[in-house]
């Protein structure tokens, strides 16, 4: 045994500097899942039966402004949902202090560009 | 990042077979983590094979008759053999548990032992279990008051309050529970683990405590309690019946009403 209690408790008490609070992303994660179900599900049902009617038909269906803001909601909590777990995947797996702190700022990223471009994509659309 | 090849002492090689001598026909097989720190050997399986008509019921009094009868250099923690004083945890058949609540007969065929998985060993099944030591002291497990209680007297709880710290207060501190969760073993240097978490809430559930909200902001931290995915193998483990998962969802619970 190379380390004593004492020392171990050291190390414990220790983390009180790197202190990260948990609450407010554990809140916003769990908050952003359950918007999702029925944006989700809004969203499989309605756009299926407007890509069924061709496409005049789903492009009207992204015309109107209740759809619009709908997708907007859905692809802002989707990729805000999507870094927020798999911020938690890397924190958990990833131990190298360097290559995590680039792949949480990678994720970020990733998912603010795609959130921008999925946003303007249906506002061409729409307007 | 991940470490996909086991250091070179990681990999458990074969050891001794000791024949059976009995002579009933109620016999098992017990195969036994090995390991000593002193020499340069890597860790062995070793197979002992017991009279079960001339041993107690539980894995324990199996393992105490390996000791006394065939090899008396097998290491392991025991003191009560009743569940209270939690020292004989291990893994046995794939499950950690207190060797002296487990039953034989429940074991299905030979019976395999090892010690708690994921910590530093010592000897044998004994693990170096000073870090959640260290841990369960930084939770600070003892009533902390700023009143006094009326001269001469006890603090005062109602039966309602004091069923509050039921289903915590039971916990033996065996840490079947802390080492049986993947989270711990992937971040255990900062995850505090079920078995403390659960301690930490016994102090926060008591009525008499009055530091709740200091221990609640000590808990505040996505390491700390937030590495928790209640994956549940905690609550699945635990030789006493005890639900560490729950006791974690109830402190996440009241940190999200002081948001």
């Amino acid at each position: 045994m190379n380390n004593s209690t004492d020392q171990n408790l050291i190390k414990v008490k220790d983390m009180k500097k790197l202190k990260i609070h948990g609450v407010g992303h554990w809140k916003l994660q769990r908050i952003s899942a359950i918007a999702m179900i029925p944006l989700v599900i809004w969203f499989t049902t309605s756009l299926m039966l407007a890509l069924m009617n061709g496409y005049e038909q789903s492009i009207e269906w992204l015309q109107s402004p209740f759809n619009a803001t709908g997708l907007i909601l859905l692809f802002g909590t989707l990729y805000f949902h999507a870094a927020s777990g798999l911020q938690v995947v890397i924190e958990d797996y990833v131990h190298h202090e360097g290559l995590k702190i680039v792949s949480l700022i990678l994720i970020k990223l990733i998912a603010t560009v795609l959130g921008v471009l999925s946003i303007l994509c249906v506002l061409k659309i729409y307007l | 990042m991940a470490e996909f090849a086991l250091p070179r002492h990681s990999k458990i090689v074969k050891g001794i077979d000791y024949p059976y001598k009995g002579d009933t026909k109620n016999f098992r097989k017990v195969n036994v983590y090995r390991w000593s720190p002193d020499d340069d050997e890597n860790p062995r399986i070793d197979s002992y094979t017991i009279d079960l008509d001339d041993c107690g019921p539980m894995v324990l009094d199996a393992l105490i008759k390996i000791k006394q009868e065939i090899d008396s250099s097998l290491t392991f923690r025991r003191s009560c053999r009743e569940g209270i004083c939690g020292s004989c945890s291990m893994n046995i058949d794939g499950t950690n548990t207190l060797a002296c609540l487990k039953s034989i007969e429940d074991v299905k065929g030979e019976i395999n032992i090892y010690p708690l998985p994921h910590m530093d060993v010592v000897k044998d099944l004994v693990p170096d279990l000073t870090k959640a030591y260290a841990q369960l002291t930084s939770v600070k497990p003892w009533l902390q008051t700023d009143t006094k209680p009326e001269k001469g007297k006890s603090r005062k709880q109602s039966p309602k309050e004091r069923e509050q710290i039921d289903g915590l207060w039971e916990c033996v501190l065996c840490f079947s529970c802390t080492t049986s969760c993947p989270s711990y073993w992937w971040n255990g240097d900062k995850y505090l683990g079920p078995a403390v978490l659960l301690q930490a809430y016994r102090w926060i559930a008591d009525s008499r405590d009055e530091n709740t909200n200091e221990r609640l902001d000590d808990l505040e931290d996505s390491f700390k309690l937030y590495r928790c995915h209640t994956i549940m193998n905690c609550t699945k483990t635990c030789p006493k019946g005890l639900n560490p998962a729950k006791a974690i969802g109830e402190i996440k619970k009241l940190q999200l009403e002081r948001k």
